[in-house]
């Protein structure tokens, strides 16, 4: 078995090696479980995050390249954004290409002094100047050039960063396979402030099985769950993107910044409208037969010359919908595809760059900042072509205004003005969710301030549906067990989406043949173990859960379940650290 | 005497890029991974432009066959080829006769990956792309 095969990389020295670190995966399966122990041990405390002396670890797991919809690869880091834990989760074809080309998890350290890409074939390891890609103005030109240049056609990834990254924007994200993204709290900065432009993995080999015939067992009831029940039907059939138009209708979609949670014009840019007139492709990850990331294909006409068009493949989620569509009271469908692709070709994360410019329209509104500030731009909801620029000016930074915009909407506020209506939690940017208090407090409570921690706003919309209204204690509860059993899929590399397949039970099966012996009640352990090793290492490089407070806006706009209750939170806030007992 | 039948593509522009048939060839042999698959695909120029799928096609005269200078590829019944391991010398003739690169190559035993037409990975295509059909002369 090669996942317990770590490989080193110095960028400083421009070497590698390989750990064998097979004891590591035993005990904490891979992905984040492991992740976490290498980045403890890697990074100095209080390493500045865009220093040499940040680490960037890449795991994968032990169903990776065995069972479908184990192709996620988790990256750990120190965020920029935040600075304490950065964490985010990618699929495409990077985790099945880390495993194939011979390991369980790479780190890379140190900084190049001029820009380089790492290619990795069949786990050899090649430096190759990048001084002709840095500063390219696409990150999809970036992946062109790769693709034409570097072997292993199908069985490759091809992480790489745009100029937001080379430009330390400290919500840049990594772009994988042009439309996957290690996407929140900044690892595209760290790319870009260690000269890294872009990392390809390729790798074939086979992976040895203890059990084959029970393996082929549990891979079939696996498949038919995935293909012939309704488990996963909504991510194939209109994706994450059918979320819009229910969160609009209960009052939970966060819109204009959050001065309501509702949009007018929803239905514009509902799933169901992008299905029906744009959508151009579906294409899935490395095994994975739901395919739920949905191409939308944007005709343009060139204005030079008639009957001259171009096609533009742009992908499209739930979240980016929110964030450049309703956050910004953007409506018209192909304004916001088109502010979709501009995010794509710099390398941002969607979902700060919206809640940034969701902000900055707000604060202009009132008057906290001036024609000065904006060179000139006048932010008005909706006005997508504006938005299109102000894009543009965060990743050139031509005043110290956008120079504050791409440190992220916390540092902006806490400098212009206008923090209680910046939507931050944690330093990091509001996902799509005003469903209720829960959500709320899953964002200042998971371990990267994101809903897919623990999921909160799944939690609010059932407790909706069913008239419930249970004690602060029970919400607590629910939200630590559930993140910890996310960390448990994210060791494993499993897909969230697949959740409903890889339930304790079957995650236990799916393990067996493999070589693993962990039941139910070990595996829960084991999650919130982890859970309480991320916190550890929060709190080591200064997060301080005493002061975390959610912005006054949330309290302000009502949610579906009623207005959130400021002391409430606070003391939920309290309970679960105390809960958490780190 | 038994048909012949091969894998054939009904419909590349169905596909989503997925690899579950790659994954199931390499599992058909007891293994995870793709160091024994026969069937192989990739993008055309990016993930944006869809997919294409490579299988060998069970040509009724495989050029595959003329080059292999030890006999181990023989011409199968009805179309497409046989590879016996013992006879094989790892030369890689074959690789680059094959005028849809559809014979792979595992480096860990450094020995070509010829199809055998077993249909193993079209009940793992959850998208309709390919199917098992009779070879037709
Ligand atoms: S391997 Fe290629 S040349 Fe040989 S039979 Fe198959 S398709 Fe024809
Ligand atoms: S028919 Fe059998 S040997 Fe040929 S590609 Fe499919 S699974 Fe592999
Ligand atoms: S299983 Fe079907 S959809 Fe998936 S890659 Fe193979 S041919 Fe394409």
């Amino acid at each position: 078995m090669t996942l317990g095969k770590v490989l080193y990389i110095d960028l400083s020295k421009r070497r590698s090696w390989v750990e064998d670190r097979s004891e590591l995966f035993s005990d904490r399966l891979g992905g984040v479980g492991v992740a976490i122990k290498l980045l403890e041990e890697e990074l100095p405390k209080g390493a500045d995050p865009l220093g040499p002396d940040n680490v960037i670890v890449f795991a994968v797991g032990p169903l990776t390249g065995l069972y479908p919809m184990a192709s996620k690869t988790v990256a750990l880091f120190k965020s920029p954004l935040t600075g304490n834990l950065g964490e985010s989760h990618a699929g495409g074809r990077s985790a099945v290409a880390i495993r194939l080309t011979g390991y369980g998890a790479i780190v890379i350290k140190g900084a190049s002094e001029s820009p380089i890409y790492l290619a990795i074939h069949n786990g050899r390891v090649f430096f190759r100047d990048a001084s002709g890609l840095w500063g390219v103005g696409s990150s999809l030109t970036v992946g062109r050039v790769i693709r034409e240049r570097e072997p292993g056609a199908g069985v490759r990834t091809i992480m790489r960063i745009g100029r937001a990254g080379e430009r330390l924007v400290r919500y840049a994200c990594v772009n994988t396979e042009t439309y996957r993204h290690f996407g929140r709290l900044g690892l595209g900065a760290v790319f870009g402030s260690k000269k890294l432009k872009a990392v390809v993995i390729s790798g074939k080999s086979s992976i040895n099985v203890k059990d084959p015939a029970s393996y082929r067992k549990v891979y079939d009831r696996i498949y038919e769950m995935a293909t012939k029940t309704a488990l996963m039907r909504k991510y194939h059939d209109i994706g994450t993107s059918m979320n819009v138009q229910p969160l609009n209708t209960i009052r939970g979609l966060p819109t204009r910044n959050l001065k309501e949670a509702s949009f007018e014009e929803a239905h514009m840019i509902s799933g169901e409208n992008l299905a029906e007139n744009y959508l151009g492709r579906r294409v899935a990850c490395s095994h994975c037969p739901v395919a739920c990331i949905h191409l939308a294909a944007l005709r343009e006409p060139y204005e030079d010359e008639p009957y001259f068009y171009k096609t533009t493949m742009i992908s499209y989620d739930y979240e980016l919908i929110y964030a450049l569509g309703s956050m910004l009271g953007v409506s018209d469908p192909e304004g916001m595809l088109r502010l979709m692709n501009e995010v794509e070709v710099l390398g941002m994360d969607a979902i700060s760059t919206g809640v940034v410019l969701a902000w900055m329209t707000e604060a202009y509104e009132r008057g906290v900042i001036s024609d000065d500030d904006t060179a000139g731009l006048k932010p008005r909801w909706g006005d997508w072509r504006v938005y299109l620029k102000a894009i543009r000016m965060i990743v050139e930074q031509p005043t110290e205004f956008y120079r504050d915009l791409a440190m992220g909407v916390a540092y902006a506020a806490s400098k212009n003005g206008g923090e209680d209506y910046a939507l931050a939690f944690g330093g990091n940017e509001m996902p799509g969710y005003h469903t209720g208090p829960a959500a709320h407090l899953g964002f200042l409570t998971g371990a990267r301030h994101s809903h897919l921690d623990s999921a909160g706003y799944s939690l609010d919309q059932r407790l909706l549906k069913k008239g419930l209204k249970p004690s602060v204690e029970k919400v607590v509860d629910y939200l630590i067990s559930e993140e910890s059993w996310r960390q448990i899929l994210s060791s494993l590399v499993v897909c969230y989406f697949a959740r409903g397949i890889y339930r304790p039970e079957m995650v236990e099966e799916a393990l067996k043949p493999v070589g693993y012996s962990l039941d139910v009640e070990a595996l829960r352990k084991l999650g919130l173990e982890i859970l309480r090793d991320k916190n550890r290492f929060k709190v080591r490089e200064g997060f301080n859960p005493e002061k975390l407070k959610p912005p006054k806006r949330i309290y302000e706009t009502p949610t579906p379940l009623g207005h959130v209750d400021e002391k409430l939170m606070e003391e939920a806030v309290k309970l679960f650290y105390e809960r958490l007992a780190l | 005497m038994s048909v012949a039948r091969r894998v054939a593509i009904v419909d590349n522009e169905r596909c989503v890029g997925c690899q579950l048939c790659m994954f199931a060839c390499t599992r058909r042999r007891g293994y995870g991974g793709l160091g024994f698959s026969a069937i192989h695909v990739k993008s055309t120029g990016g993930i944006e432009s869809g997919f294409t799928v490579i299988v060998c096609r069970a040509c009724p005269d495989p050029p595959c066959q003329k080059v292999c200078p030890t006999g181990a590829l023989t011409v199968r019944e009805g179309g497409g080829v046989r590879l016996n391991m013992d006879k094989c010398i790892g030369c890689g003739y074959c690789v680059d006769a094959c005028p849809f690169g559809a014979i792979f190559w595992n480096p860990e035993v450094n020995k070509p990956i010829v199809c055998v037409y077993c249909g193993y990975c079209v009940d793992f295509c959850p998208h309709k792309v390919l199917t098992f059909e009779e070879v037709k002369p």
